[in-house]
Formats: structure tokens, sequence, C-alpha cells
């Protein structure tokens, strides 16, 4: 009987899904493996118990999976620091999401193990001189190695402080932890606070704002939220007009 | 060992603006021309994927990499040089067509008073005005003389363009029109021309209109799709070598292009170039390739770079101000400008094109009376709609934080309501501000870097000031609710952008003692070698150099000619 249940259960769900799928494809709510919530979520004429719901969840996380967002570069301890420092540079509000929800961790982890993190293209020759502020960065440690031990300092400055890991701070303790690293409060002899808080803040507006293909602006949202286009081909009938809002588009669009 | 091919009439060293031009022009009248590039080729049909702020934008896709070759650079010779580890300040091109691919595509003609700095300046304020270390000079060549090769320039890249009222005298109008008109630029228009300014569409090589040239060559018209300094053009609307000169100088069958060769060394003997030294990229094979005639055309830098390591001409003495190779290195002076913020109003600035703008030049050149001022010259003052991508372009009132809750918000609430006033501002050559070749830092090959000695004056800093106040003016006028002024303008810094405008270190004039070139750019001291582009410059003016480097580039080709038939010094 339990078994003959389960059965019906089962097959009932597989329907179910089939039908939301279909559903989804019909109506073209689904844009780019995303299913859209909010008002047209709600079109979805099922759900309301708690079985049916756990279903749907299930269902959408399957379709909502994103195969870039595994780690390259960061080790998992690391990767939950830079998604809390990330979301107090770039918090989520009302205009929408914040760094962490906009993959930000993900696109930084991504750019430092490829040529941006080993400084591939940058004149790395010595001798190495302390310059003047005018002259630019003069050090020999590339961008993945200050990137790791300014994680670190974050996380001793975090402990020596308040006794708790960076990402386990409230708020108003992050906040200032990060402060102190952008007025080099902190005392390091290894890399220059600032240099790294400097580094972390422009990553963070690359990957809330660079095409999605590089594993950040998750879904466009980071545009969207600004009401930037994307890559659209041209604005020649816009151009001489008033304002418009217009629904962004990414370099996938053009494949 | 070196590998030594057969000798041609002319090597032409760079394929940018300067090379093909130079090489179109030659190979027309059947002149056997190699065009010797270190980077790789490139073509429209690259771009497809070219809407790609962070790609080229951030990651510098279409510039020179730093790793093998950069410049250093001080302030001033008390201190050390260092190298330009990352970019900043400007960017460097790589590649076919070099900086000629990436730019805004905003042409102007320099003024009549330009040509002639240092004359009309005496006359119209004494000796007294020119500061002791200001080496202005005159340029051994007037507006009136070159206006018939920037013409030549404009209508090879179709320039869209409205005459400036306060410009030069032309002797033909604009090849295509002006481009459209933003609401933007209509309101700027109105603001100045309500302060009794002389507004005008600026000058623009993305093209208004399908437009084809002398050539024969057919280009499309500009789609304001906002990426074009940084980027390359998917629609070939931007005048850029590859699109332009270059394919009429191959299709004469007289050119040879050879990509991934770079230059090492000009050879020379009794007075006289024979030819040039570089190496196959590919192989690291080092080849000599003999010539009649030798043409550099590479950016500023090499120009200068590739004339010291060669042994060629008199190096420029920072002590002394003798010698020439290297002397008047000039930048611009970018700074001083004013953001207004609007509340109310929402503008597209995600659209635009890199030449889409309005200027007014009342305050350009010698336009105004200088005699109360503590500087000379001027700036262009414009507003300009490029696109404004969202990494690079984040507004906030000044003081407001540059991170978390109250960043986010300004910024996502003024990407669409901030307009910016900006003053293009002339930079005056000084005694010590050079480049010569660095003592410590080396390429990739084991050559020195060019090292690069440079900050702003006291003349850049009253300028910056007196023209942030006159941006303000405008902006004011144009409604914006909060105004962000540029207050001073701070010592040079390598590190953040202001401008790809270098000029000088092989500059032109009517005498061998104080420059390097003649109005030709033939070198004084090597009949049968020139030296073309921007380097040539004894002073930066108040507007993009292209359209003067492009009239220039015309009449060294004339130049090149003429010595090819006759020989001997041209001027």
């Amino acid at each position: 009987m339990a078994d003959e249940n389960n059965k019906n259960e089962k097959e009932l769900t597989e329907e179910q899904r089939m039908s939301r799928r279909r559903f989804i494809k019909n109506s073209g709510l689904a844009a780019g493996g995303l299913v859209v919530g909010g008002v047209a979520g709600g079109l979805i004429p099922w759900g309301g118990t708690k079985h049916d719901n756990k279903t749907q969840n299930a269902a959408q996380k399957e379709t909502r999976k994103d195969y870039n967002h595994a780690l390259m570069f960061f080790t998992q301890a690391e990767f939950k620091t830079v998604e809390a420092a990330v979301e107090r540079i770039f918090p989520t509000d009302e205009n929408g999401p914040g760094a962490k929800d906009l993959g930000v961790g993900y696109y930084i982890d991504h750019q430092l193990a490829g040529s941006w993190g080993f400084n591939a293209r940058d004149y790395m020759q010595p001798p190495f001189y302390h310059g003047e502020k005018s002259q630019g960065y003069q050090g020999r440690m590339r961008r993945r190695e200050i990137f790791r031990i300014g994680l670190k300092e974050m996380q001793n400055y975090s402990q020596s402080k308040y006794k708790k890991n960076f990402e386990d701070l409230t708020e108003d303790q992050q906040d200032k932890v990060l402060k102190d690293f952008e007025g080099d409060k902190v005392n390091l002899t290894t890399i220059s606070p600032s240099g790294f808080f400097d580094m972390l803040r422009s990553s963070v507006l690359e990957g809330a704002y660079s095409d999605p293909l590089y594993g950040g602006n998750k879904d466009m949202a980071g545009w969207s939220m600004r009401e930037y286009p994307g890559d659209q081909m041209g604005y020649t009938n816009i151009i001489d007009k008033d304002f418009q809002k217009i629904k962004p588009q990414s370099l996938q669009d053009h494949m | 060992m070196v590998k030594k091919l057969p000798k041609v009439d002319v090597v032409v060293v760079g394929v940018g603006w300067g090379g093909g031009i130079i090489a179109s022009e030659l190979t027309k009248k059947g002149l056997k021309v190699v065009g010797l590039e270190r980077g790789a080729e490139r073509h429209t049909e690259d771009y497809y994927m070219v809407h790609d702020e962070l790609r080229y934008a951030l990651r510098y896709e279409l510039f020179q990499d730093l790793s093998k070759e950069t410049v250093t650079f001080r302030n001033n010779e008390k201190i050390r040089a260092l190298p330009m580890r990352q970019y900043g300040s400007f960017l460097m091109g790589d590649g076919l067509g070099g900086a000629g691919v990436h730019w805004n595509g905003q042409t102007f003609r320099f003024l009549p008073y330009d040509f002639e700095i240092r004359s009309q300046t005496v006359d119209r304020y004494g000796k007294n005005k020119i500061p002791k270390e200001m080496t202005i000079q005159d340029w051994g060549i007037t507006y009136d003389e070159l206006e018939p090769y920037m013409d030549k320039f404009e209508k090879m890249a179709g320039i869209s363009g409205e005459e400036n009222p306060l410009g030069g005298k032309r002797s033909d109008k604009y090849p295509t029109g002006p481009m459209k008109h933003s609401p933007q630029m209509d309101m700027f228009e109105k603001a100045a021309k309500k302060l009794n300014y002389h507004p005008y569409t600026a000058p623009s090589a993305n093209l208004s209109e399908a437009y084809k040239n002398p050539d024969g060559i057919e280009r499309a018209a500009c789609q304001y799709c906002a990426f074009c300094e940084r980027f390359g053009c998917e629609y070939g609307a931007k005048a850029d070598p590859v699109v332009t000169v270059i394919p009429v100088a191959q299709k004469t069958g007289n050119f040879e292009l050879r990509t991934h060769s770079n230059v090492r060394r000009i050879l020379h003997k009794g007075g006289k170039a024979t030819g040039v030294r570089y190496i196959d990229t590919t192989t690291d094979e080092e080849i000599e390739q003999p010539a009649d005639i030798v043409v550099l055309t590479a950016y500023v830098f090499n120009n200068t770079r590739l004339l010291l390591l060669s042994g060629i001409g008199t190096p420029y003495d920072s002590s002394t101000g003798t010698g020439v190779i290297g002397k008047n290195y000039a930048y611009q002076v970018s700074q001083g400008g004013a953001t207004g913020f609007f509340k109310n109003k929402k503008f597209n600035n995600f659209a635009g094109a890199g030449a889409l703008g309005m200027e007014f030049d009342d305050f350009n050149g010698d336009n105004f009376d200088h005699s109360d001022l503590k500087f000379i010259h001027g700036a262009g003052i414009r507003l300009y709609q490029s696109g404004e991508r969202p990494i690079q372009n984040n507004n906030i009132p000044r003081g407001t934080p540059t991170w978390g809750k109250e960043f986010k918000q300004n910024s996502i609430k003024y990407a669409n309501r901030t307009l910016k006033i900006a003053a293009q501002g002339a930079c005056m050559p000084h005694q010590h501000h050079f480049l010569d070749l660095d003592p410590t830092y080396k390429d990739n090959y084991g050559d020195p870097l060019l090292r690069m000695t440079f900050d702003f004056e006291n003349q850049e800093r009253e300028l910056a000031k007196f023209m942030a106040q006159k941006c303000t003016e405008v902006m004011k006028e144009m409604g914006a609710d909060h105004i962000d002024t540029m207050q001073e303008l701070g010592p040079y810094n390598i590190t953040t952008y202001q401008s790809t405008h270098n000029t000088g270190g092989v500059i032109m004039g009517d005498d061998s003692g104080t420059s390097a070139v003649n109005n030709y750019s033939q070198m004084w001291d090597m009949d049968n070698l020139f030296v073309v582009g921007a380097s040539s410059f004894p002073h930066n003016s108040g507007f993009n150099p292209t359209g003067t480097l492009g009239g220039l580039a015309y009449r060294a080709a004339e130049g090149i000619l003429k010595y090819h038939k006759s020989g001997g010094q041209l001027a």
C-alpha cells in the first residue's frame, strides 16, 4: 500500500515536472536557464501545499544549476570570507541583489585563476624598488598571492579584534575591518592593506557589471539594476531621444 | 646570424595611421614598400564579441603587452624612474592599425596659433609671458601650409562634422555631415550659446552616414553602439587604418606587410640609413631589411627609443637644454572639468559614439586674452557621449562613500542621471620634461626601456583650475542639481587613465639645432630617414592629435616621394 502510494506520488511528480517545463517553455518564461520568478512565477497553476512546493523547488534547483559556480582558485574557507566581504562592498538592497547573489565571489575566483591573477601582461621584471605613489604598483607579488595573503590577514585581524572569523562578524564589524584595510590602519609587512582593498573593491564592480560569461552579473541583474542594456547592436534609433529603458542582452545573445 | 633580405625602396616601421598613410601614398606611386608591424594582423570580423567591457577596456585586449615592453617614469630628475608595470594614464597600441584601431575618432585640427606659438605669444604678450623653462617653439610650418594635407586626411577618413566657428580657415567643408544630436548635446549647445560661446558638433571619424572616400573605400554609418575607445569597430564605421589606408596599399601589389616583426635598430652608415634590423617574434630570428628610405611610424615612445638605441641624432640634455632626441615630451591636461548630477532627468548614457559630442573653443589656443592669466594656451570645453560603461563609470557625488549601501544606491541612481563637461587642456613643453633611455630596466630582448621624466607645472595647474570653473558655469546653465568641480590638479600620476595623447621626443621645426625633423618629418641629420607621428609635435594643443598628425603624415608622404626622385634636404 505504502509502496503503491509512493509510486503514484513519484509518477505524479514526474508528470508535474513535465507539465511545468512545458508551461515554462510554451509561455516563454524561461530565459537562459533561469525560471522567472515574481509576477510571472505566480502564474504557475500549482503549489500551495508544502509537498508541491518542495517538488517545485527541486525542479527549480535542477533548472537553475550553474555549472560555472565552482571554485578554481579559492579554498572553501577563503571563498566564505570573500563572499562576506564583497557583499558588504555591494550589498543587497531595494535596488536588487548584492555581490554575493550576483556571483561576484565566483567571478573573482575565476579571474584569479587566469592570466589576470598571474599578472601575465604586466611588467614583472626586477629590480623592485619602493616608489612614489604616482609611479604605481611596484611589488613583486602577483594578484593571486596578494589576494590570498589579504584574505588571511582579514581573518587574523578579525580574530585579534573580535575573536571571530570575518564571515561570522556582524555587518558593522565587517565594515569596520574593511575600513581599517582601506585606510591602512592594519599593520602588515607583506602587502599594502589599502592596495588589497582597492583590488577587492574594483573586482566587485567588475563582477557585478561584466558580461555574465565571466561568472558574475548573474542573469544580467547587475545591468538591470542600473538600467544598462548590456550588449546591444546599436542605438541609432534612440540616440536623439529621451531616456529609454531597454531590456539587457549579453554576448550569449550573439551566439 | 642575421638573415639579410633583398633591398626595397622603403621600409616602414609600425603600421598604424602613420605607416598606413605613408604606405598607401607611396605604393600608389609605384614604390615598393615593406611594412613591419610588431603585432598581429587585425580585421573587422575580429570584433564580433567586442561589446565586452572587461576584456577590452579593463584587460586591455588591444594594447601592448607590458610584460614584454613598457616605459619607466619619474616625476622629476631627483627620483628614480620605475617601470609602468600596469596600465593607467595612457594606453599604448599594438598590432595592425596600432592605436588607430582603439581610438574614439575625435578628429580636430590644431589652431593656427599652435604652429606659431612662440612668435604669436611674444607678439601679443611680450617675451616675459613665456617662463624661462617653458620650451615652446614654432613648428616650422604654418596652419595654412598644412591645411591641404589635413583636408586630405579628413576626406580619406570621411570625417563627419560642421565648421568650428573659432578654428582655422578651411578650404572645404567636412566630407560628411555632423553626427546626430542627443538631448544632452542640445542642452550643452543651448547653455553654451546662452553664455555667448561658440559651440559646434565635434568632428568625428565615426561616420554619420555611409561614405565612399577618394580611394574608393566604402564604409557604413555609425550605429552609436557606445564601444569605441579601447575597442575595435565591428561595423568598420570608425575610420581606422585597417579599413582605410592599408587595403589601398595592399591593392597596389607594391606593399608587403610583415606582422610579428619587431624592429630593434635602424641601420646606418656614413650619415645615411641603410635599413632596419628586426626580430621575427614567432621564431626569434634576426632579419635585416635594407632599404633606400626608412620611415619610423611607431608610437611616440618607440619613434624616440629607436633613434636613441640606434645612435641617430643628438640625444637631448636637460641640464643644458641642448640636443634634440627626446626633447619636449608633452601630454594632455584632461582633469579640469565638472560633473553634474540631475535628480529628475535621465539620459541614455549607455548609448553613444566615441566622437559624439559638442565643443567650444572660446578658451582654446589664444582665442581669449591671457594678459592677466598665469598660463598660456587653453582647452577645448566639451560634452561627449561616448557611452558610460558600467564597470568604469560609477558616478557619485564627491564626498559620499565609495562602497557599501550608500555607494550602491548613489551609483545606481546616478548611472543615467550624470553628465560631464570636460576641458581637454593643452600641455606646454618644459626643459625638464623629456624622454631618454632608462639606465636599469630592459625589454624582453634586453634593450633599455624608454624613460619618461614628466610632471604638471604651474602652467598646467593654473590652466586646469581656470577651465574647471568654465565647465562648471556651463553645467550650472544646463540645470544640474549638484555639481562637482575639479579643485586642484595634483602631480602627474601614471596610474589613473587620462589620455593617450603623448607627444614630442622627435620634434619638428625650422632649425636643426632645436628640432629633429623638418616640416616634411625628414631628419635633419639623416636625409633618408623620416620620423612621422605625434612625436614631431613641439607641444600638445587643446585638441585630440590625430587630425593634425594625419595631415603631417600626408605631407611626409609627399616629401618622401620628392626625396625618392631628387634626394637631399627638403626644407
